[in-house]
């Protein structure tokens, strides 16, 4: 079953791990700290658990229309940069400009893949290759990919793209093919190894910290407390997907 | 009423079939190699992007795959409801349903992104998605309608026949379901997510494969001695124009259904009135040029023009369903998806604008290489196989 999958990304082999906590002791006498964490990071043979489910929480109200942090961010960490054109090439993560037609009330967010609970670009998928990992981030597997778009049909956010021409200098976490259907993965490369996505931390940095990223099932945590607390909402709540990308101030 | 129980191949040397067939090969060739470059190149050097992700190819494809399913209706009305007059038809009904739906699936394989993973396709199934369930529906109505002539073919299985029509005939119906299902169980965009695009594709499937066999067995008549019925051709040309009145009376339930809903009033807008290409299709394409003028051909035209006011009417209908499924797949993509409801949306994504399609001189080869594949076959399989009836020798039997 698609959910079943495990991360596979690059190797850190149970005797390599054993190394370098040995090492990391004598690492940490001398400052090493960023080696113990390494170390102590999960296995990547261990499989993700749904007692996770990531997800994020968008503030309106913190998101400038001049702001394109996040986008940039996205763009640089997984080398999304096109071929200037701009009705081919991929995006991952934009931002919408709203205004509403009765008031004219304006509003700005980053618009990405929702990774929804019930998501339908895997229902369609007529080989599993669109896929939703037990801790809630939905991926695309290259390798089973066929390019049939159909899920490209389905996605009620327009957040997949689909690679019109080859690609070249692709980042090794961050595999991409032509011919095939990509979105945002959440930098679950990043995510793996316990940091936050890539548009997150330039919000956090360069932008107005208007994303929440941590885990929706984690009552104590950041992103639970936050969504508890003060109201929010989901884009399509009428399709009942339970995204896992939730909006304030929407 | 002719009839007959001899049958014979296509032996014809007219230069006229050789020309036909080079042409269709040439078209095949163009196809093939439109198709190459695409593979070689990527998608962005055809007029698809990621607004609007289905183009022509897709447009090409279902219109082969309902025609297929729609050229059964000789072989169901003769081997299912017993009308025999239909009877010496039934195996070229067969032999062109196979064919279109190969023409047909042969386009959407050399559109996919990576054609060269139909193995994948093939090996690994997500069985939710109705996608996978139509990989089964595709090749299983070829496997059913080759038994199927299997029974008509081989005289000691004959009593096996209406056993196998009824499979074919069931079999084609769910296979133009799950088609139809393909668009119907989008929940995401506006002019799709409805049950009622079943309906409306299997009655368009039943118009498209009968214009297609009047099409085919007209042509195949100019290099046949003893021409297709006069009779027999008013009779199908007649079904096709009640195939037509029930698909302008489902389309026009469709659309009065969406605008009682205010939800749906932008698209029924955007294709009725303001959609630019796609209104010009669906009024003067779909209901004028390939509905109402075939309808009129079929019902009001005198006997003695007949043949070649049903070859006419035929060729329209084919066109009308064409705009149809041009609207329906490319009109219902370019309409922007509804995120915010009562918002102005823009992006640098192209959100909230009609999406720019321009069909590619790629796409264009590919869809009729597709078509012309399917003729091909048929072509070349009457020269094989005895799928045409021979009224001479059965009347000197007789």
């Amino acid at each position: 079953m698609p959910t079943d999958r495990k991360r596979t990304d690059d190797a850190l082999n149970p005797d390599r791990r054993r190394l370098l906590a040995g090492a990391a002791g004598m690492a940490a006498m001398g400052g090493g700290f960023s080696i113990i964490r390494l170390a102590l990071a999960k296995n990547d043979d261990e499989a993700v658990s749904s007692l996770t489910r990531w997800g994020l929480l968008i503030d309106t109200a913190k998101c400038s229309s001049g702001c394109n942090a996040c986008v940039s961010a996205c763009n640089d960490e997984h080398n999304l940069h096109g071929f200037g054109r701009p009705l081919t090439d991929p995006q991952w993560i934009r931002k919408l400009d709203l205004v509403d037609e009765h008031t004219g009330h304006e509003s700005s967010l980053p618009m990405l893949c929702q990774h929804c609970e019930h998501p339908p670009c895997v229902d369609v998928c007529p080989t599993g290759a669109s896929f939703r990992r037990d801790d809630g981030i939905v991926l695309v597997d290259k390798h089973t990919c066929i390019g049939c778009r159909y899920c490209v049909m389905a996605c009620p956010y327009k957040a997949r793209s689909f690679v019109h021409e080859a690609l070249s200098n692709q980042k090794s976490y961050s595999p991409r093919g032509k011919g095939t259907v990509e979105s945002c993965t959440l930098c679950v490369h990043r995510v793996d190894r316990d940091r936050t996505p890539a548009c997150v931390e330039a919000c956090q940095s360069d932008g107005g910290g208007a994303m929440v990223f941590g885990d929706l099932n984690d009552e104590s945590g950041v992103l639970a407390g936050a969504l508890r607390d003060h109201p929010s909402s989901q884009v399509r709540r009428d399709l009942d997907l339970n995204t896992g990308v939730r909006y304030r101030n929407l | 009423m002719k009839q007959t129980s001899h049958y014979r191949t296509l032996g014809t040397r007219s230069t006229t079939y050789w020309l036909t067939l080079l042409g269709m090969l040439c078209l095949v060739a163009a196809g093939y190699l439109a198709a190459h470059r695409m593979d070689v190149e990527g998608h962005w050097i055809t007029g698809m992007n990621n607004q609007v992700v289905w183009g022509l190819p897709h447009v090409f494809a279902v219109l082969l795959i309902l025609a297929a399913s729609g050229a059964l209706n000789v072989a169901s009305m003769s081997s299912l409801f017993e009308r025999k007059e239909y009877s010496p038809w039934a195996r070229l009904s067969g032999l062109l349903a196979i064919c279109l739906l190969v023409g047909g699936l042969i386009v959407l394989v050399l559109d996919l992104g990576r054609p060269d993973r139909l193995i994948v396709a093939m090996t690994y199934y997500n069985f939710k998605s109705i996608f996978a369930w139509n990989i089964f529906l595709y090749t299983g109505f070829i496997l059913v309608v080759t038994v199927y002539l299997w029974t008509l073919f081989e005289r000691s299985l004959a009593g096996h026949v209406r056993r196998a029509g009824l499979l074919a005939f069931v079999w084609r119906f769910v296979l133009t379901s799950g088609t139809g299902g393909i668009f119907g169980f989008l929940v995401a965009r506006q002019f799709y997510d409805a049950s009622m695009i079943i309906p409306v594709f299997i009655v368009l499937s039943l118009i498209l494969g009968t214009a297609a066999f009047i099409i085919i067995s007209m042509v195949l008549g100019q290099w046949y001695e003893d021409s297709p019925d006069t009779a027999l051709l008013r009779k199908l040309a007649r079904l096709m124009g009640i195939f037509i009145t029930t698909e302008l009376f489902l389309v026009a339930a469709f659309h009065l259904t969406n605008l009682y809903a205010t939800e749906h009033h932008g698209v029924e807008h955007f294709m009725l009135v303001g959609g630019g290409i796609y209104t010009v299709l669906f009024w003067l394409g779909q209901v004028v040029v390939g509905g109402l003028l075939p309808l009129a051909m079929v019902f009001l035209c005198g006997r003695d023009r007949f043949p070649k006011t049903a070859l006419a009417a035929a060729v329209l209908a084919l066109f009308g369903g064409f705009c149809q499924l041009y609207v329906t797949i490319i009109g219902g993509q370019a309409y922007p998806l509804v995120m915010f409801p009562g918002k102005r949306v823009a992006s640098s994504f192209h959100d909230g604008e009609v999406a720019l399609y321009n069909p590619s001189m790629p796409e264009w080869l590919l869809g009729v290489g597709g078509m012309a594949l399917a003729v091909v076959m048929v072509l070349l399989l009457v020269r094989v196989l005895p799928f045409l009836p021979d009224y001479r020798r059965s009347r000197t039997a007789a």
